[in-house]
């Protein structure tokens, strides 16, 4: 069954993908969709039956190489069962609904096929993503890694006619590049070390890992920590997070249900699931975990700011998917894996919805992304209204405070502010969070009131036109609904009740001591202080035994509990104030703080900083290697070589093929004096 | 004892006889009606003969050491005599056809087949001269066969001077040799050189080597080449570029290791610069040409210029290489020349490049099996051709002769030019008007494709001709 999930949506990909002339385009959107529902489906019965034990499931044979040995096998534990039904539901919905979105296109003519095309890179992006979670060893984590890689860029870049689509496909692949060489030294790193990349040899040798120094870049590195930082600059390329974020808003060029799939339910979160993949090296690491966490806290924060100005609806949807990242590399940073998860997994659900439902506006007005021009389709366009009402419910967390009942947001993000408390008693990575939950909720209520309230500005034949999208659409915007408002309710015990169901939920088998304590500690079934190499902590994810961070977490104060609450309603009621009560207020701010204004719309200049940094002397290099380097200096010699002298040498040939038989007997002898004499001096003749 | 050497030397003796008696029996009967069965016939018992010859076994010498019947002689003559065979099949209809087909054809060829045997297997500087003369002299006729043709008549003309000359020449290197050596057997020469050569013997071997290299057609003993293949009728031409090439490089590396193996290094400096100068001016001259036999010509000679540095590297692996080489060339060439022998227009034969313009949309199939040889010929992987420059630059470079490997790659890549050309034009050339006819001999087709496709096919494990060809060269190089 797993197997059939893994090759679902590849054969969906090939045949449409290359099989469309015979099938039809029709066919082959039609086949790639059902297939990918056919992986749904099964998805969920494995979610729903799986009992936490981890299965190694073998497909075959992959590499054999000296010491490198490895099968290409589906690691089948909770993890990879949440990251199963994530990616493919998203998946299938986004599929569904493509077929409303890109029936029709301006970027193409008429006669141009490009819906095939569409679904099967869509499929292809799928397999990847499935073979990046269904991992069993590092090697096939980073194939799936550089698939989804490759998926993201084809689709980024799929209006290729646009220069600034292929500017930002070549951007989001050359920044993921940077990320990768960080995964792909990690990768050496503990092959290195430990002689193998299979997770389970990796986990067991993670506690030596910690005693052990590594040489590298002139200076001698804690081996965990080192190696957990490489494997967390990979997550940070692929998952957006500071320094390495720059190619997301830009990411946005691509078509809406690409945004929604890719960028925002599966492939960014990857490095999300990379972290909490390698919770036991993680959990060795506390400096690496210290960076994560600090970096995670930095990048909500930071780009919950930008999304503050920006007026392009995609944008705002995309820092606002940056933030929420940030959220769960802080969770994971401080060692509670299982809410990095469970954010992971909700947010998936409303910010998959927040997209398509952008995608929805987008479409009634007619490719118009600019939410200045939008105002008041709420009465256009209701269905989407009352979808995007409640994605924006669910990000911005509402829910009853102090009991375990609200939108899926609100008992994540919670989660996730509780353990970010705990975690750093209290310190930065907390109030950075708080921070970023007030100003979610007021970039997202901004987005609502500007799209659907007010006056309808812009473009006044658009706004007569809006229409209600088709029902292909509207479909899968209601069962992400589902999702958005349920799936946090449904498992708020399992990612983050008492640690019985965590363990249980996670098949982490509970230790007889630890229990005995009373006051649980999670741990695996050999303690650390046996340092025991050879068997790997079971379960989906490792907490160390001195982690208290989540139980810590539960006993948070209800201040704490209560903090996003508050944030929330006051971002609420300051976007209320903003854009409903007094809607001249933001111009008279931006004119008033001009310099802050600026420096938000402009993402804090980072594009312009690794302009001129990075992208211009690259630029100067490269121009340079190739005008001076390569057409002057290696093609005039070849050039000089193969038009000057080689024709001279052929002329001269052709001369002295005279065609009388004097001229071929004096060479004759002429040849022979120079053969003697060449003897004479060369040979053994002295 | 007369009877055990003659023994030895039957499959020799059997040609001969056929030969004689096939002259005899055409001119008192049905003269040039003839000509094509015994064509046939000819191309049958040189199979046949290779069959035979190639299942012998040991090695034995005949008449105190004139003859030998080794391994290598073996490989040569095998590969020489279905080399022979196959151009024969191929000359048949062509010659046929324009009426040139005598009876004095077959028999010729087998007369130059005996003497390249002789040249193969000789262990004696009479011997040896005694079988290049008799190739020579059927060679001589054979090229001025169209008699009508001044082109065919002065080609003749120039290869019997230059001929006569390297004959001379050689003659002149094997009396000096003699001289200083006190015998003509290269048993005894091995020694005399081994206990203190002295000069005058090494200028004999200087110009032994060079009658040898005018064989060869190595530069710069090469003139002849261009002119005598492109005046010759077209299938004398590929005769030419075949069996004699390897009988040739056979007598070549025997006189250099039966006779000269104890003083390599005397000889290594002149065959590596005989090599280098082969390589360089076949792939500089060719780039010039503008008729295919022509080029062809300067082809055969850059290819001898990489058997040479087979040669050059004095060692067993080198002349395996060699003969791996050789074996390749031949069976490249067998195919090349299949197919410039169809190229017709209006029934009349053509060998302008030019003519080949956009040849892929006329005949694709045939187009297709070009673009395989030539780029077998020009060494592009994964041909069989490439496996053959590889032996020999791999033969090179374990002999210490570094530069003159990185000498054959540049002139390689050089060469490559005039291959691609041709794979140019077939393939982005401008369209003309008269194509060329479609229609050719169904032997012609087989061939092109055979050999297509063994350079296609033979890149699993060369057909085993490699360890034949290493059996070959172990009992030549001691």
């Amino acid at each position: 069954m797993e197997k059939i999930i893994l090759f679902a949506p590849l054969v969906g990909a090939i045949i449409g993908g290359f099989g469309w002339r015979i099938i039809g385009e029709r066919g082959a959107q039609i086949l790639t969709t059902s297939l990918l529902f056919l992986a749904a489906a099964l998805s969920w019965i494995v979610f729903l039956g799986f009992d936490g034990e981890t299965q190694h499931i073998h497909i075959l044979r992959w590499i054999e190489s000296g010491a490198l040995s490895t099968d290409w096998s589906i690691r089948l534990d909770r993890m990879t069962a949440i990251m199963l039904i994530v990616v493919t539901s998203v998946s299938a919905l986004v599929h569904l609904y493509s077929f409303g979105y890109m029936a029709h296109d301006d970027n193409w003519t008429h006669d141009e096929s490009y819906r095939a095309r569409f679904f099967a890179y869509l499929s292809f992006f799928t397999f990847a993503m499935l073979m990046l979670v269904t991992s069993d060893n590092l090697v096939q984590m980073f194939f799936g890694w550089e698939g989804v890689g490759v998926a993201s860029y084809l689709l980024i870049g799929f209006y290729y006619k646009k220069p600034s689509a292929n500017a930002a496909a070549i951007k989001a692949f050359v920044v993921n590049r940077v990320g990768d060489f960080g995964f792909a030294l990690g990768i050496f790193g503990l092959f290195y070390l430990t002689g193998s990349i299979k997770f389970d040899d990796i986990f067991a040798y993670a506690p030596k890992l910690a005693d052990m120094q590594l040489h590298f870049l002139w200076t001698e590195w804690n081996a965990a920590n080192l190696l957990a930082f490489l494997l967390f600059v990979g997550a940070m390329g692929k998952s957006a997070q500071l320094i390495l974020h720059t190619w997301l808003p830009d990411a946005m060029e691509g078509p809406t249900p690409v945004s929604a799939l890719i960028h925002a339910a599966t492939m960014v979160t990857a490095g999300v699931f990379l972290v909490s993949r390698m919770s036991p090296l993680m959990e060795y690491a506390p400096e690496a975990m210290a960076f994560v966490t600090f970096l995670g806290a930095t990048t909500a924060f930071f780009a919950a700011t930008v999304g503050l100005v920006q007026n392009d609806i995609k944008r705002v949807i995309a820092y606002s998917t940056c933030s929420q990242l940030g959220y769960m590399f802080v969770a994971a940073g401080v060692g509670v894996y299982s809410v990095a998860m469970f954010h992971l997994f909700t947010h998936a659900f409303f910010k998959a919805m927040l997209f398509l439902g952008a995608g929805s506006v987008i479409h009634a007005m007619h490719h118009e992304q600019d939410m200045r021009n939008y105002g008041g389709l709420r009465h256009k366009i209701p269905y989407t209204y009352w979808a995007m009402m409640i994605g924006t419910l669910a990000i911005t967390g509402v829910g009853i405070p102090l009991t375990h009942f609200g939108f899926a947001g609100f008992l994540s993000k919670d989660a996730v502010i509780e353990s970010a408390w705990a975690g750093t008693a209290g310190g930065y990575a907390f109030w950075m969070l708080v921070i970023a939950a007030l100003f979610t909720s007021f970039y997202s209520w901004r987005l609502i009131f500007l799209t659907f309230f007010g006056a309808p500005r812009g473009d006044k034949h658009t706004h007569e036109h809006a229409h209600e999208s088709p029902m292909v659409m509207l479909i899968p915007l209601g069962v992400l609904g589902l999702g958005a408002v349920f799936s946090g309710m449904v498992w708020y015990n399992s990612f983050f009740g008492d640690h019985d169901s965590v363990n249980k939920f996670f098949g982490i088998p509970a230790h007889a001591e630890a229990a005995a304590e009373g006051h649980g500690t999670q741990t695996a079934s050999h303690g650390d202080d046996h340092a025991a190499v050879g068997v790997a902590p079971q379960g989906a994810i490792f907490m160390h035994p001195d982690n208290h961070v989540m139980d810590e977490a539960h006993h948070a104060p209800k201040w704490v509990k209560v903090s996003p609450f508050v944030a929330m309603l006051i971002g609420f009621v300051m976007a209320l104030w903003f854009y409903i009560w007094n809607p001249e207020l933001p111009k008279k701010l931006a004119e008033t703080q001009r310099p802050l204004y600026l420096f938000l719309l402009n993402k804090w200049y980072f594009d312009e900083i690794y302009d001129a940094i990075f992208v211009k002397p690259a630029m100067a290099l490269g121009r340079f290697l190739w005008k001076r380097g390569d057409t002057q200096t290696i093609d005039g010699t070849i050039n000089g070589i193969a038009m000057g002298i080689v024709p001279f040498l052929t002329r001269l040939a052709g001369r002295a093929q005279s065609g009388y038989i004097f001229t071929y007997a004096f060479a004759m002898v002429i040849g022979i004096v120079v053969l003697i004499t060449w003897m004479s001096f060369n040979g053994g003749a002295h | 004892m007369v009877q055990a050497d003659l023994n030895i030397i039957l499959p020799e003796i059997v040609i001969s006889v056929y030969a004689m008696a096939a002259l005899l029996v055409a001119v008192y009967s049905a003269k040039d009606k003839l000509a094509a069965p015994l064509t046939w016939a000819t191309a049958g018992l040189f199979v046949l003969v290779a069959v035979w010859v190639s299942g012998m076994t040991g090695e034995a010498t005949a008449f105190n050491g004139m003859f030998i019947n080794d391994g290598f002689a073996r490989f040569a003559k095998v590969t020489i005599l279905v080399s022979a065979a196959a151009v024969l099949i191929m000359s048949q209809a062509y010659m046929s056809r324009r009426g040139l087909l005598k009876f004095e054809y077959p028999i010729l060829i087998a007369l130059a087949a005996v003497g390249m045997m002789m040249m193969v297997s000789a262990g004696n500087l009479m011997s040896l001269y005694m079988g290049l003369e008799l190739q020579s002299l059927a060679l001589y006729v054979v090229a001025s066969f169209r008699r009508e043709s001044v082109k065919s008549t002065e080609a003749g003309m120039k290869y019997f001077v230059l001929g006569a000359l390297s004959s001379g020449l050689l003659l002149y290197g094997a009396s000096l040799v003699y001289g200083f050596a006190g015998t003509t057997d290269f048993a005894g020469i091995i020694d005399a050189a081994h206990h203190g050569g002295s000069i005058g013997m090494l200028i004999g071997l200087v110009l032994v080597v060079s009658g040898l290299a005018f064989k060869v057609s190595a530069v710069p003993f090469h003139m002849w080449t261009p002119d005598v293949y492109e005046g010759s009728p077209t299938p004398v031409t590929a005769f030419f570029a075949t069996a004699p090439k390897v009988a040739a490089m056979g007598l070549f590396a025997r006189v250099l290791h039966d006779a000269f193996g104890s003083v390599t290094a005397d000889w290594q400096q002149v065959v590596v610069l005989l090599s280098i100068l082969s390589m360089f001016l076949g792939a500089f001259a060719a780039i010039g040409q503008t008729d295919i036999k022509r080029l062809m010509a300067y082809s055969s000679i850059a290819h001898m210029g990489y058997a040479l540095m087979g040669l050059a590297s004095g060692t067993a692996l080198g002349v395996q290489a060699m003969l791996v080489y050789m074996a390749i060339y031949v069976t490249m060439n067998v195919g090349t020349f299949a197919f410039i022998l169809s190229m017709e227009k209006d029934g009349q034969p053509v060998t302008s490049i030019a003519s080949l313009n956009m040849l892929s949309r006329a005949a694709p199939a045939k187009a297709i099996a070009m673009l395989v040889l030539l780029f077998s010929l020009a060494g592009v992987p994964p041909m069989v051709g490439f496996f053959g420059k590889l032996m020999v630059l791999q033969a090179a470079l374990d002999a210490g002769l570094t530069w003159l490997a990185i000498a054959g790659v540049i002139a390689s890549v050089i060469g490559a030019y005039y291959y691609l050309r041709i794979v140019f034009l077939m393939y982005f050339g401008q369209a003309q008007e008269d194509a060329l006819d479609h229609r050719s001999a169904p032997v012609l087709t087989v061939m092109l494709m055979a050999s297509a496709i063994i350079m296609v096919v033979g890149i699993a494990n060369l057909f085993g001709v490699e360890s034949a060809a290493m059996a070959a060269a172990t009992t030549l190089v001691q």
